[in-house]
């Protein structure tokens, strides 16, 4: 599903992915773990069409089709989605406006039908349960006033609604606290199936005691310099990153 | 530049042009204020109030003051929303396109002009008390050249729930016209009001509307006043409002400003008893050769009263705003809670906005803040918006319908909103055509 081969980036001027390869097959997860500053967030930036970065080599396809040509809204379209570790504040502008106005731009361009106010009120009353968020909150501005939990409550919302192929969550985890993490988690979960994939970056291996992967790789100085099964995500939590980075070094 | 002469002629020709009086004690009100004229200051960047708005083009354009009631009007008649209409062409009450009758009992509402001629006494009594002190140009002049506007007043304790609504249209002219209303809106104690003013070209393309409105609300009274101003891309539009609040008494005031190519709105609130309180919110849109100003000068003169001032702008293309929001706390005016901010938007380089937020405050023991933002879309936001699926132009527009949205939300009554809401849509898809 998603193919990247060796991708360089640079940021400000600043090299910070060297090589990266990464395979996606479909329906598969896979976890990305790293420490501070080896390059995870703007793995995930780029994949979704953010504004500068600086593709100097490589090249990144997505169901055969070059990624980086692609505007951010086209991406979203094609069934990319990007949970993002800092939601957006958006005074003024209503979730429920947002999210309906997103649904059926996505639909639109998938060649589906867009939802009319009654349809898309069930769908996302089903959806918003899943991710138990309060009625209230789609009430009022987009992740204004939300709490760090209910930020990201709202992220995986939206990724429930425009049913992605590839779901992205970048350090989801992030300032959550253990109940918070397990209903983000279970959102996730129920998303999974053999159609779609995710890529599930973290600098904790906590998470993934809820989202099982089936990938681990390890992140550092801009490469995957480890990859295995989800018993590498364990060894990394009981011993941490630095004997990894040592092998590398002397490698 | 304006001198002396040019200020002084241009007034002298228009005054020229009065007709009659309805009543001696009217043609007396007129004179005492054409006298004074010549001695008034210039408008000009010398004097603080137009330090940044230039109304040279107004006092070099010939305007043909409206001085009888237009025979007929045959331009575009808007669909009201709400039952109790008054239509307005070129400054004159047009008693055949209004709905005045089905008003219950207690509530007047009719042309100035017959409520003079009939010597009404609460119009003797309030007319020109809270404009005579003023010693603005525009204002002297609505009063020198007074002839025709809108007399409201309810009887105490009259609830009026239906929203009265107001249009001004303009007629079709070969030279431009003046139009100027004179509003006196009288509310007595306990007494409550929706008023929703529209400022409309009609069929009128370039004139000048000159327009006052004096509102007076006594105890405990409270008045909703919705203004939307939309008129001819060639018009100049001039709004002032005094507000006299007795104790008590709730003003809860919008005015959205689109249209015209200069427009200026002058709110004066004088907090004349304890409790009383104000809402004063405005929104602007301005591109191309096309300025909005709005002026405040809120004075808490007596403790306890509260006033909250929001406004703010959305600025395109070469669009210049003018924002001067003046907050005065005497030294008595204790327990006084005022809070005041402005926003605004620029969508382009190119455009401008001065904004000048003042508080003056004698008091010790008072809550009183002021903020001002001038900013751009921010890129994360729009980025958020299309990593949804959402293309970029529209985007932009969610952004700016949010950003407007904080205003609009206040329009009273509701049904205007949407229509609001509609009106801004317009104009972000101009901007779009225009790119």
């Amino acid at each position: 599903m998603l193919s990247i081969k060796n991708l360089h980036v640079n940021v400000e001027g600043k090299e910070i992915l060297r090589g990266l390869d990464l395979e996606i097959g479909t329906g598969e997860v896979h976890a990305i773990m790293g420490p501070n500053g080896s390059g995870k967030s703007t793995l995930s930036y780029v994949l979704a069409g953010r504004e500068g970065y600086e593709v100097t080599e490589g090249e990144v396809l997505f169901e055969g089709r070059n990624l980086l040509e692609m505007e951010p809204e086209e991406r979203a379209w094609a069934g990319i989605f990007l949970a993002m570790q800092y939601p957006v504040e958006l005074p003024g502008v209503n979730n429920m406006t947002f999210l309906r106005e997103a649904v059926n731009a996505v639909r639109r361009a998938r060649g589906q039908d867009e939802l009319d106010a009654v349809q898309f009120m069930k769908l996302l009353r089903e959806k918003a349960a899943l991710v138990k968020l309060p009625e209230k909150l789609l009430k009022r501005s987009v992740n204004a006033g939300f709490s760090g939990g209910e930020k990201k409550r709202n992220e995986i919302l939206q990724m429930a609604l425009l049913e992605p192929k590839l779901g992205i969550l970048d350090e989801t985890d992030s300032g959550l606290d253990i109940d918070a993490l397990r209903v983000v988690a279970e959102g996730v979960n129920s998303l999974r199936g053999p159609e779609r994939s995710f890529l599930v970056i973290t600098h904790y291996q906590r998470l993934l005691d809820y989202i099982q992967p089936d990938f681990v790789h390890v992140l550092a100085h801009g490469r995957i310099i480890r990859s295995g099964g989800k018993e590498l995500a364990l060894e990394l939590e009981e011993k941490g990153y630095g004997w990894i980075l040592e092998e590398e070094a002397a490698a | 530049m304006i001198t002396a002469q040019l200020q002084h002629q241009w007034a002298e020709r228009l005054l020229a042009q009065a007709p009659p009086a309805p009543a001696p004690w009217v043609e007396e009100l007129r004179r005492q204020a054409g006298r004074r004229l010549p001695d008034l200051p210039l408008v000009n960047r010398k004097q603080e109030a137009w330090r940044y708005t230039n109304v040279e083009p107004i006092l070099k354009t010939e305007f043909d003051p409206v001085v009888a009631r237009p025979g007929d009007y045959t331009g575009p008649l808007p669909e009201p929303l709400f039952p109790h209409v008054a239509v307005f062409v070129d400054g004159w009450l047009m008693p055949g396109l209004s709905r005045l009758d089905t008003l219950p009992e207690g509530v007047t509402l009719m042309s100035l002009a017959e409520a003079m001629a009939a010597d009404d006494p609460r119009v003797r009594e309030h007319l020109d008390r809270l404009a005579g002190s003023g010693d603005q140009l525009f204002d002297l002049l609505n009063t020198a050249l007074l002839n025709d506007g809108l007399f409201l007043h309810l009887a105490p304790g009259v609830v009026l729930d239906a929203p009265i609504e107001i249009f001004h249209l303009n007629s079709s002219a070969e030279r431009p016209t003046l139009a100027q209303p004179r509003h006196l809106m009288v509310l007595e104690p306990g007494a409550a009001a929706v008023v929703v003013e529209h400022h409309l070209a009609g069929a009128g393309d370039e004139y000048l509307h000159n327009g006052l409105s004096e509102i007076v609300l006594k105890d405990g009274a409270r008045l909703a006043h919705t203004r939307i101003q939309d008129e001819s891309p060639r018009a100049w539009h001039l709004s002032t409002l005094l507000l006299d609040q007795e104790a008590d008494s709730r003003y809860h005031g919008i005015t959205l400003a689109f249209g015209s190519r200069l427009s200026r709105t002058f709110y004066r609130d004088f907090f004349g008893a304890e409790g009383a309180h104000c809402t004063l919110r405005g929104l602007y849109t301005v591109g191309d050769d096309q300025l909005q100003d709005f002026h405040l000068d809120v004075r808490h003169d007596v403790p306890h009263c509260s006033s909250r001032e929001q406004f703010k702008g959305l600025l395109y293309g070469k669009g210049r705003a003018v924002f001067d929001g003046r907050i005065l706390v005497e030294r008595q005016a204790q327990k006084s809670d005022a809070e005041l901010t402005n926003d605004n938007l620029m969508l382009t380089r190119n455009a401008e906005v001065d904004t000048k937020p003042q508080l003056e405050i004698y008091a010790d023991d008072v809550k009183a803040s002021h903020g001002t933002t001038v900013g751009q879309l921010e890129p994360q936001q729009i980025f958020y918006l299309r990593a949804r699926g959402i293309p970029q132009r529209r985007a932009q527009h969610l952004l700016c319908e949010g950003f407007a949205g904080e205003i609009i939300e206040h329009v009273q009554p509701e049904p205007l909103r949407e229509q609001a809401m509609a009106r801004l849509r317009t104009t972000l898809d101009q901007l779009d055509a225009h790119e």
